[in-house]
């Protein structure tokens, strides 16, 4: 029997789930920022003594943190030099050159991570084909050396022009810098992050090297806290790409660790997707914070290669900080159970992104908190309740929710309680609706025939309101949506992805060219790379598992003249003129698919080429959906209102955990389990499957009248 | 009668949907000026031509011009002659934003009553994308009369119940270089409009509404108000500021008087400079967005641009004046002079409200455009390669914080990767860094600008279009605070390089650019001490 534990470290809690054959148990403990180690170790020993758990039968131990992403946030890292290419010291500084807010006369750009007098240059040059233009200036790089080593740094980063082409200049300024200095921990670019953009790669290669030594004493510490519970298997950890790597690996490029708690919610939906049978679902995770949603597409998240990360304004694009790394690809918004929400210049609900968070929380906490969150709201509407209210043992107090409405919304427009938090419910569901039909326009997608997969504690409060808004026809609760991420983590395969530019074009036409006058797709060139990054890839996945692995090349691809490039799948086999062929015929199919018509004349441009190797998952067993059923009994009735019609309605209150496999509930309900409520409207339906997640769709016979506002 | 939470549902709905049609545009986009810098824009209509919501995008430029032109549309076309499945294009510089290089397309929305009504038309979307090339002289000042500057659509229509018109196909393939391109970006600005368009009547139907109407006034209602009570909290009167730049061939001065009322504020560029013989001539529908944005940025900036938010801000000037250029005056290269419009109107609107406007800044951008050309053409048959890339100096320091360094203001431009340049054309930079101690002395300290140090690579020169500014006239301080640094060129011989016209970099030479620093905000002396030390900390001020 398999005995694995996953171990999810977040803002406020660390989450620990067991997995013991089949089951999973889980304990929710509260994170210690100093040391969150010591989270993990206490929810262990908890778990082991409350379920009577051998720990050194433990076969594997995964974990996801948010330590590299926080220390980022809150600039926590290392003392870092960035030694660079002379000539461009203020790269990381400069950025975009652009303002990421149009209309702000007092925008404040985000601080480089790496300040200016923390940069170092040295002469040398190489140009975009490779080639040397001024030799590597090895008496430079030695009185360079001789600095950092005086200047007490923590951490080196190092980063050249074109290295991702070769980096044979950074390993020089590498044995250089060895030779004074053989302890200091180094990161060079075109090891973290070899693709095209010296702004992209500058920067993800210096936030690795800022949080390499904060990571890899916290992994030392963690990993001797475990040996010292008696668990003595290997420790893994989850990177942002959705798999699972070794412990050397995750302290050598730690800045791939940082989106990893998301990473295993996405893996949760993915695995949902799978069981039951779904080709296209979307992710909806809802914490206190944010909302993330991603897509999910045959049962693979689906990824990226690029991400910002530690936006400073209102999560807006571009005020934060570029990592050039794969990623499982979501967007983040100020939507969580603890926003506040507000009025504007214009009269408008605004939401978010501040958040009351968990201190003081929202005003209904009675925490001391007072201003009106998207919670207050839902308590204002029935949504929550203090009697079945069960997280962190707060007692909630309605009247202090009604109270923060009125003063933050109710008064200004001129509106009763009950109207002002329809105002919110209504505002933050559209908020949320707006960025998922962004989010599926940018990936060419029509959300009509996706299923929804809602976790985290806020999405069942509102996914069956924006399951309507959205068009969509089926909506899945799981089981332990509360631990999602965590539960994620168990379910993740080894993998890894590894990426690297490399620039070639067919000539007009999408023909490749006959290799003379006109040299054209450079076949060669490419079989080349995407062999060197298959090998990297399988000895990153062997150092974790013997198993069977599957192997997936893509390629970004555009019409040249453009700066924008879709991804296109490498189709298996040795890569020779036919294949590029089908690669070209498979890019303007999809060029189609996202922007209705493809562009005749035009030569096609590979950019960027990515192999990921990947364990083979043993795939959940498949569950039928059961359509119907009998009505469940409700243990009581109370009133709430439905936010679109903004009427009162009796809905029936059903305990989670006393439905059986085949119960059916019909809205107007309030599903309440201990760490989250699922809310159906008059014309919703549930049934719980054999799964026992709740499987939402919409009754057939009000399908005529049920998205729109006026119905009634 | 709809709620007003619904109300304003709609009105972000509408908003996401023009950002929706943004984004379309910048991926499909050919032209660099549109992936990198934002030139472009998409907003939704009413029936009457009146906008209601409009992108977000990197160009203030088109502010107003976008506003205005669906109205246009609308009296060219004919009331009697707009039918579901039309598509209608121009790039009348003084019908659609003030240069032949943007192109507009617009298309009517059609929409059924849900009582079974017939089909009328409840709306337009429009865009407009900035495209490769449009034939004439190519992109640059030299052009005597707009004649010159290429291929000039009146307002018609691209397509007519549903077909293509085939024939205009044929006529802009037949004038411009990059015939695959630009015909490429049409299609795409049809489809973006398409899209909105569907998007749109997803919306009338999810609210169960006919109409526009009702959203719109309501758009236009709350919009009328915030923006009337930003305006009170500006003392009525009139205000004058004038700047005086490098112009093309000779120094242009640049005047504005604003009239501040309850109702608005009009901006009167009658003391401006005359018309110049070069393309740096502005319809004064961009200057009007320039000044335009000026105001809302300061006053106003949380408020989204639609047809109630635009309208208190009116311009005048006379015929002939260099800010109100008219037909056949040439205006291709218009955004050099109309950049300043926001920094010359911001200096008016500092007597009215001190302590809230910028130092000025570079303003306007240092685009790097050349050709490169093999330097051996007889031995060397390589076509040539045009090179574009947009770089920034310092922008002015605030009131209470310093000027942003190598950033670009009012433009929303972003530059290019280096790599990526290098990758598209025989070039090689060989620096591309802070310029230190460019920015203007002050309490708050100038943006900084910056040194771009670029060769073509072995074998080739560059045929160089230069267009800078604020060689000969700095970016001023204010409230005490110093000039910022003016701009300068030279190759690295120590050979001179005019800020101006076609020159050429030879072979195995490099051009060293400084560019601008923006100007001070107060007294130096008033800087916080641990704000100079790290100046220096940092090499900032050396």
């Amino acid at each position: 029997m398999v005995l694995r534990i996953g171990a999810d470290v977040g803002g406020t809690f660390t989450d620990v789930v067991m997995q013991r054959g089949e089951d999973f148990v889980s304990t929710k403990v509260l994170t210690t920022h100093e040391a969150p180690e010591r989270g993990i170790l206490d929810g262990i020993s908890a778990l082991s003594a409350d379920h009577g758990v051998d720990l050194s039968e433990v076969d594997r131990v995964i974990h996801g943190t948010t330590l590299a992403t926080n220390a980022l946030i809150e600039r926590r890292g290392a003392r870092t030099a960035f030694v660079t290419t002379a000539g461009f010291r203020d790269v990381i500084e400069t950025r975009t050159e652009s303002r990421f807010e149009q209309y702000d006369l007092d925008i404040v750009l985000p601080r480089p991570l790496i300040e200016r007098r923390d940069r170092f240059v040295v002469p040398e040059r190489l140009a975009a084909d490779g080639s040397t233009l001024l030799d590597f200036d090895v008496e430079t790089a030695r009185a360079v050396a001789a600095d950092i080593v005086a200047g007490g740094y923590e951490a080196v980063a190092v980063g050249f022009l074109h290295s991702y082409r070769d980096g044979r200049h950074e390993r020089r300024f590498r044995d250089v810098l060895v030779e004074v200095a053989p302890d200091l921990p180094m990161s060079l670019s075109c090891e973290v992050s070899p693709q095209m953009r010296e702004f992209e790669r500058f920067n993800t290669v210096c936030a690795n090297a800022y949080v390499q030594p904060l990571m890899a004493s916290y992994l030392r510490r963690l990993a001797g806290g475990l040996t010292d519970l008696g668990i003595t298997c290997p420790l893994f950890l989850i990177h942002s790409g959705g798999g699972l790597v070794s412990v050397e690996t995750a302290a050598a490029f730690p800045v791939r660790l940082v989106e990893s708690g998301p990473a295993g919610g996405a893996i949760f939906a993915a695995h949902l997707a799978s069981r039951h049978g779904r080709d296209r679902v979307l992710s909806f995770d809802m914490g206190g914070t944010t909302a993330k949603i991603a897509l999910i597409e045959d049962q693979v998240p689906q990824t990226a290669k690029t991400f910002e990360v530690a936006r400073t304004t209102r999560f807006k694009k571009g005020s934060g900080m570029p990592i050039s790394i794969p990623v499982v690809e979501m967007i983040e918004i100020g939507a969580g159970g603890g926003s506040i929400a507000s009025v504007d210049l214009l009269g408008q609900i605004r939401i978010g992104p501040r958040s009351a968070g968990s201190e003081p929380g929202p005003a209904a906490y009675g925490l001391g908190g007072t201003d009106a969150t998207v919670t207050d709201a839902n308590v204002q509407l029935g949504r929550l309740e203090p009697a079945t209210f069960g997280a962190s043992a707060i007692d909630l107090d309605p009247r202090a929710a009604t109270t923060a409405l009125m003063a933050a919304i109710g008064a200004p427009l001129g509106l009763e309680a009950t109207a002002a938090a329809v105002g919110v419910a209504e505002v933050v569901d559209e908020n949320m609706a707006n960025a998922a039909r962004v989010h599926a326009v940018e990936n060419g997608r029509s959300l009509a025939e996706y299923s929804m997969v809602a976790f985290g504690g806020g999405a069942p409060l509102h996914a069956t309101r924006l399951m309507d808004k959205l068009g969509i026809e089926e909506l899945i609760v799981p089981t332990g949506a509360g631990v999602g991420s965590a539960i994620g983590f168990l379910l993740a395969p080894f993998a890894y992805e590894a990426v690297r530019s490399f620039h070639t074009a067919t000539v007009a036409d999408g023909r490749l060219g006959d290799g003379v006058d006109d040299p054209g797709f450079d076949v060669a060139g490419a079989r080349r790379v995407l062999t060197e990054l298959e090998d990297e890839s399988r000895s990153f996945v062997r150092q974790g598992t013997l198993a069977e692995v599957a192997v997936e090349r893509q390629v970004s691809m555009r019409y040249r003249g453009q700066g924008w490039e879709i991804p296109v799948r490498v189709p298996d086999g040795s890569f020779d003129d036919h294949a590029a062929e089908q690669l070209v015929h498979e890019f303007t199919k999809t060029y189609e698919r996202f922007f209705g018509r493809a562009i005749e004349g035009l030569p096609v441009e590979a950019v960027s080429w990515a192999v990921k190797v990947a364990s083979i998952i043993r795939p959940p067993v498949p569950v039928e959906t059961i359509p119907d059923g009998p009505s469940a009994e409700p243990a009581g009735y109370r009133t709430i209102v439905d936010p679109p019609s903004a009427t009162e309605a009796t809905a029936a209150v059903v305990p989670r955990d006393q439905l059986a496999v085949g119960d059916c509930i019909a809205g107007p309900a309030v599903i309440v389990e201990s760490q989250t409520t699922t809310i159906l409207a008059a014309h919703h339906v549930a049934v719980v499957q054999h799964d026992r997640s709740l499987r939402v769709t919409r009754r057939p016979e009000q399908a005529a009248q049920q998205i729109g506002p006026d119905a009634s | 009668m709809t709620s007003i939470v619904d109300l304003q549902v709609m009105w972000n709905r509408m908003i996401a949907i023009v950002e929706e049609q943004a984004l379309t545009l910048v991926r499909t986009s050919f032209s660099t000026s549109v992936r990198e810098a934002g030139d472009l824009s998409a907003g939704v209509f009413d029936a009457d031509g009146r906008l209601i919501a409009q992108a977000v995008t990197g160009t203030p430029g088109h502010v107003n011009t976008m506003a205005a032109a669906v109205g246009h549309f609308i009296r060219d076309i004919g009331a009697d002659r707009i039918f579901d499945g039309d598509v209608y294009i121009t790039n009348d510089p003084w019908k659609g934003t003030g240069h032949l290089h943007d192109i507009t397309v617009a298309t009517p929305v059609f929409a059924p009553g849900h009582d079974g009504a017939a089909s009328r038309l409840i709306g337009f979307f429009a865009s407009t994308s900035h495209v490769v090339d449009v034939g004439g002289r190519g992109y640059g000042p030299d052009a005597r009369e707009v004649y010159e500057e290429g291929i000039r659509i009146p307002i018609m229509k691209w397509a007519e119940r549903g077909e293509l018109n085939a024939d205009l196909v044929r006529i802009i393939r037949n004038n411009v270089r990059e015939a695959d391109q630009v015909v490429g970006d049409i299609h795409g600005l049809a489809a973006s409009n398409e899209t909105g368009r569907r998007r749109l009547l997803e919306m009338l139907d999810e609210f169960a509404i006919d109409d526009l109407d009702e959203v719109a006034t309501f758009v236009f209602d709350r919009t009328h108000d915030a923006v009337m009570q930003a305006l009170a909290a500006v003392p009525d009167g009139v205000y004058e500021n004038s700047m005086d730049v490098d112009g093309y061939d000779r120094p242009v001065h640049l005047a504005v008087r604003l009239t501040v009322s309850d109702t608005g504020i009009h901006a009167d560029f009658d003391r401006t400079s005359p018309i110049s013989p070069f393309g740096i001539n502005v319809p004064i529908v961009y200057a009007q967005a320039y000044f335009t944005y000026g105001m809302l940025v300061a006053l106003a900036p949380e408020l989204p641009n639609n047809f109630a938010s635009l309208a208190p801000f009116t311009v005048g000037a006379p015929e002939g004046v260099i800010l109100n250029a008219v037909e056949p005056d040439p205006v291709s290269v218009r955004h050099v002079l109309g950049h300043f419009v926001t920094d010359l109107c911001l200096g008016a609107l500092a007597e009215a409200m001190p302590g809230t406007v910028p130092a000025e800044g570079a303003g306007a951008l240092w685009n790097f455009q050349a050709s490169a050309r093999a330097a051996d053409p007889v031995g060397d048959p390589r076509p040539p390669v045009e090179l574009l890339m947009f770089n920034s100096g310092g922008t002015g320091a605030r009131p209470t914080l310093d000027g942003l360094t190598a950033t670009a203001f009012p433009s929303g431009v972003r530059t290019m990767s280096v790599e990526a340049t290098e990758q598209v054309g025989p070039i090689v930079f060989w620096r591309k860094e802070i310029r230190a101690d460019s920015g203007g002395p002050g309490r708050q300290r100038g943006g900084l600008g910056q040194v771009i140090e670029v060769a073509p690579a072995e074998g080739y020169l560059f045929e160089f279009q230069a267009m800078f500014d604020r060689v000969d006239h700095a970016a001023r301080g204010r409230d005490g605070g110093g000039d910022g640094a003016p701009g300068a060129l030279r190759l690295d011989d120590g050979s001179a390089f005019r800020a101006k016209g076609k020159q050429v970099v030879p072979a195995g030479r490099r051009l060293i650019m400084e560019l601008p620093g923006g100007g001070g905000f107060g007294d130096i002396d008033q800087r916080d001490p641990a704000a100079v030390a790290d100046d220096r900390a940092q090499g900032y001020v050396t």
